[in-house]
């Protein structure tokens, strides 16, 4: 189509690349850039719920019933990116009967499929749960892994034409005639993937149309256009069990509360979660009593999480709106629905669209809607497709379920690879060269590594979340520097190094969080493994010109000898 | 009947080995209780006396004339440079051909797999022709083995300015291993001359000019010196190991090398039970309590104890979301109330957790908060003591070596 119409889609979370997927399938000449990675925003800084809707199911009916229909259409669309897990609400002998029928009732006014446990039932589902619990409803929840999606949204927007440029930071908003005509980026390097120690360009992005899908950073968006969006950023603390202490979906049957789900997620159970109002997407403070919060409270419902191993802790930020004049002021009760701002009938000002508010499960649908918005603009009719098109990798993986060993790896590794890939997994992991384990803790191959490599360039914190490399329990402290080496040659070693770095230190961010017992003891090992053997802490390479010569130099004695 | 020595020494490592082995020189009985493999198996190798006694200034080339920079709660302030040197006497003499590095006191610059260079005072034999700056280096590296890149390293050893020309080559392993074998596998597969015999073949036209050839540290489990000679005849050039792991063959041998060390000095070992408390009289261990699986813990009895368990990478400090301990004896561990204060936001910054530790008086004698000893035969030796990091300074297996030969020497001396 040489005539498509160019839409600029700004942000790559979850909502962003599912509006350039739709876009891009629909025709529309599609660019999407983001400042960071794909997922740097909330997208990568959430729990992995994939709600049925039941968490909505008395507060928020309408959002209960949009939950349960995406949630049907993720399953089929993104299978290898979710896992069905079930999930249960739980009651304890402190929660009121009243609202427990209340949940039972909203779920099946929601067309949510709810069952009531026992509870011998539900210790019988999930021996982990608290022995003096009451009962518990089961219902359709699972876990989704937010980067697999986002990815495979950003890989089939570009199959269909799409260009996706990540670490370009929008710094301006181009405006004529009371009209956005696009925007200019600042590349972290070049355009293109991203390469360590390149210096950056600028480059203006023109568009016949933009869509800011900026989330909590849409204000800022707002600010350089000139209009104003007041979106209510809340902040969510999450901590990282090291294993599965459960196998569904635990949430606390009782209204709205800080710490009240664990959600199990690959080889790990998350925590979650507090909601605070917070002034800037970026700057806020990650606080012990949020981290003992989750850990004290979700005990009531799993004890053994108060003995557990934490291996992380992250935060994340809601991008909460509410029509001007609403006036809450508790965060929690702040709608989760979406909103789509037409600058034009909002400010008068052309060619640009905001949507903020709404949910991760709902992404699709929300893309869906914006998409439609802006063939509106354009008077085109296409047919939405995404909730029939496979995602890239979900293509035939009943299929690939039976042959998960094909690839000459142990078969616990050779299945975590293939469930990660899903339909590509042939393609990424037939190789001719050895493919080793770079990563134990996640079980994650050289030709996994490489593969991701290809798609994200020097930045391995975006192979990381496409592989999860470095995300188990040692925290990299045994597989960074491997997934680094995979760098080269094709970069440079200080190349190289500077990823590494990076790597290393964002690692390190999450786990400080996290330590005490045997996570403490763990980060003491990987600071003497990188520091003592590697000597990565004082890399001479960073230092000036060492004199070699006053150093020892060896003897000859030692020089001829083989003794042992 | 009830186990008793003079001395029982609890943990493995190398402070435990040196303390079991100064106490038992001095004539008296001596028990070892080890539980897990010693974190040998996780360190390189090298035994670091001290590289960077401050965190922003180059490596010292001599650790004794930097030792007034430390403050006076590190574990060298207390003991004196007298016993390092005796810590270090100590060891050569155990590890004798093993080891090099003792004809001068300066620090050596030795080549990691990561292609930086480490001060250290010790070095395996097999890794000598590493150091030196006249000759050109070829290093090594496997297809299938991950964490050692041969070509990144030798351009990381260019970006550090090494006064001799280094050039990386990554060959395939001349035997059949599995995809993600083991280092030990690979080091194994070396003790058979055929496979070494095929891996000199493998790089002979890869030399050119290079005058030593450097591998990651896995020529031989056991027998390295012949792995190299084999290597050596072949190729006509010195071969040397680079640091690296875990696991690391070098820590592996070292650990195999103090077990010898052990029996032929006739200390008594206890291996694989854990020590999970101890037994008062007064003011004095009367024993440790080992479990050794049945229901109740079995004491040992002895006059005087050391503590050699390590610090938090071997648990012999250990730490709850409440508080930093030493579980076998509750000995007091200085640390900040607020576990927020434990660490910094720099990965690398100098965090307050690698200086937890007990706090020992003159004669390394854990003291409790008011400085009073904690028991009056309990000394403590290595990393279990506090005040130093270890991973920052380079000085790990020289406070080891030091505390282990004091605390070993003044226990058999209290008998």
């Amino acid at each position: 189509m040489v005539d498509a119409p160019a839409v600029l889609v700004i942000g790559g979370g979850s909502t962003g690349c599912g509006i350039a997927r739709d876009l891009a399938m629909r025709g529309f000449d599609v660019t999407l850039v983001e400042k960071g990675n794909l997922t740097n925003g909330t997208t990568g800084r959430m729990h992995g719920l994939l709600h049925s809707g039941g968490r909505y199911a008395v507060s928020d009916q309408a959002s209960a019933k949009e939950c349960i229909k995406e949630n049907r259409v993720l399953r089929d669309i993104a299978s290898h990116c979710v896992e069905m897990t079930e999930g249960l609400f739980i009651q304890r002998p402190e929660d009121s009967d009243a609202y427990f029928q209340e949940k039972l009732q909203g779920c099946r006014e929601c067309d949510i499929p709810a069952t009531v446990l026992s509870a011998e039932e539900t210790k019988a589902k999930e021996p982990a749960v608290a022995g003096d619990i009451e009962r518990s409803i089961a219902v359709p929840d699972g876990a989704i892994d937010p980067f697999r999606l986002c990815v495979a949204n950003a890989l089939s927007a570009q199959r269909h034409g799409a260009r996706i440029e990540t670490h370009a930071e929008v710094t301006d908003v181009l405006v004529e005639d009371d009209t956005v005509v696009g925007c200019v980026v600042r590349h972290d390097t070049g355009p293109g993937k991203r390469t360590h120690r390149t210096p950056g360009t600028t480059e203006e992005i023109r568009a016949d149309y933009v869509v800011n899908a900026t989330g909590a950073w849409a204000g800022q968006i707002g600010d350089l256009a000139g209009v104003d969006i007041e979106v209510r950023p809340s902040k969510g603390a999450m901590v990282i069990m090291n294993v599965r202490q459960v196998d569904t979906v635990i949430n606390r049957c009782r209204p709205k509360g800080d710490a009240d789900i664990i959600v199990p997620h690959e080889t790990t159970a998350i925590l979650g979660t507090t909601d605070e109002e917070v002034d800037d997407p970026e700057e806020y403070p990650e606080e012990q009593w949020e981290v003992d919060l989750m850990i004290e409270e979700l005990s009531e419902l799993v004890p053994i999480l108060r003995e557990s191993r934490t291996i992380r802790s992250f935060w994340g930020v809601r991008p909460l709106y509410e029509p001007p004049g609403t006036g809450t002021t508790d965060p929690t009760d702040i709608t989760r629905d979406f909103f789509l701002l037409d600058h034009k009938e909002r400010d008068g000002l052309a060619g640009m669209t905001s949507i903020v508010g709404g949910k991760f499960t709902t992404y699709r649908m929300m893309a869906e809607r914006i998409t439609d918005h802006v063939c509106e603009q354009f008077g085109i009719r296409a047919d939405c497709r995404t909730a029939d098109e496979p995602l890239p990798g979900s293509e035939d993986f009943e299929v690939l379920r039976d042959h998960m060993e094909a690839f000459g790896l142990r078969s616990p590794i050779g299945r975590r690879s293939t469930q990660r890939l899903g339909s590509r997994a042939e393609k990424v992991l037939t190789t001719d060269g050895p493919n080793p384990v770079l990563c134990e803790c996640e079980a994650v191959t050289r030709a996994e590594i490489q593969d991701a490599i290809d798609q994200s360039g020097t930045d391995l914190n975006a192979v990381r979340i496409r592989t999860r490399a470095s995300m188990g329990n040692c925290q990299g402290g045994l597989c960074c520097h491997r997934m680094a080496n995979e760098l080269h040659p094709e970069h440079e070693e200080p190349t190289v190094r500077t990823a590494l770095d990076e790597l290393y230190q964002e690692r390190w961010k999450g786990q400080r969080h996290a330590l005490w017992g045997e996570q403490l003891s763990q980060a003491m090992l990987n600071h003497v493994l990188h520091g003592t053997t590697m000597n990565r802490d004082h890399d001479p390479a960073r230092q000036e010109t060492l004199d070699f010569d006053a150093f020892d130099t060896g003897t000859d004695r030692t020089r001829d000898s083989n003794g042992d | 009947m009830a186990i008793s020595e003079d001395v029982v020494i609890v943990g493995g490592g190398l402070a435990g080995a040196i303390s079991a082995l100064s106490a038992a020189k001095a004539g008296v009985s001596v028990r070892l209780i080890s539980h897990k493999e010693s974190t040998l198996r996780h360190a390189s190798g090298l035994i670091d006396v001290l590289g960077y006694p401050t965190e922003d200034d180059p490596p010292v080339v001599n650790p004794f004339d930097a030792l007034d920079a430390l403050p006076d709660s590190h574990p060298y302030s207390v003991v004196g440079e007298a016993e390092i040197r005796e810590g270090l006497a100590l060891f050569d003499e155990i590890t004798g051909d093993l080891y090099a590095g003792d004809h001068t006191d300066r620090n050596a610059l030795v080549p990691t797999q990561q292609g930086t260079v480490k001060p250290t005072a010790r070095y395996p034999r097999s890794m000598a022709t590493g150091i030196g700056n006249d000759r050109a280096m070829l290093l090594v590296g496997f297809e299938s083995l991950p964490d050692f890149d041969a070509p990144l390293a030798a351009d990381h050893l260019e970006a550090v300015g090494v006064p001799f020309a280094s050039r990386g080559v990554t060959v395939r392993f001349p035997a059949d291993l599995r995809a993600d074998a083991k280092l030990t596998r690979f080091a194994t597969a070396l003790e058979r001359e055929e496979t070494t015999t095929a891996l000199a073949e493998t790089i002979e036209h890869h030399i050119d000019d290079a005058e030593r050839v450097g591998f990651p540290a896995l020529l031989g489990r056991d027998d390295c010196g012949s792995v190299r000679s084999t290597l050596e005849s072949h190729l006509g050039i010195p071969v040397f190991e680079l640091p690296g792991g875990p696991p690391s063959l070098p820590g592996l041998r070292l650990a195999d090398r103090l077990f010898e060390a052990l029996d032929s000095a006739g200390v008594h070992l206890s291996t694989g039970v854990p020590v999970v408390g101890h037994e008062t009289e007064g003011d004095r261990i009367s024993s440790v309590l080992v479990d050794r699986g049945s229901h109740t813990p079995q004491p040992y009895h002895a006059s005087e104890f050391v503590l050699a368990t390590g610090g938090l990478v071997g648990k012999g400090i250990d730490s709850d979301r409440n508080g930093v301990h030493e579980p076998i004896f509750d000995c007091h561990v200085p640390h900040p109330e607020d576990r927020y204060e434990w660490f910094l936001g720099e990965a690398f910054g100098d965090h307050p957790f690698a200086r937890f530790g007990v706090v020992p008086d003159g004669k390394l004698r854990p003291v409790d908060t008011q400085g009073n000893l904690e028991y009056e035969n309990l000394r403590a030796a290595g990393s279990v003591l506090g005040g130093a990091n270890i991973a920052a300074e380079k000085s790990g297996s020289g406070i080891s070596l030091a505390t282990g030969a004091l605390a070993g020497r003044l226990a058999a001396e209290a008998i």
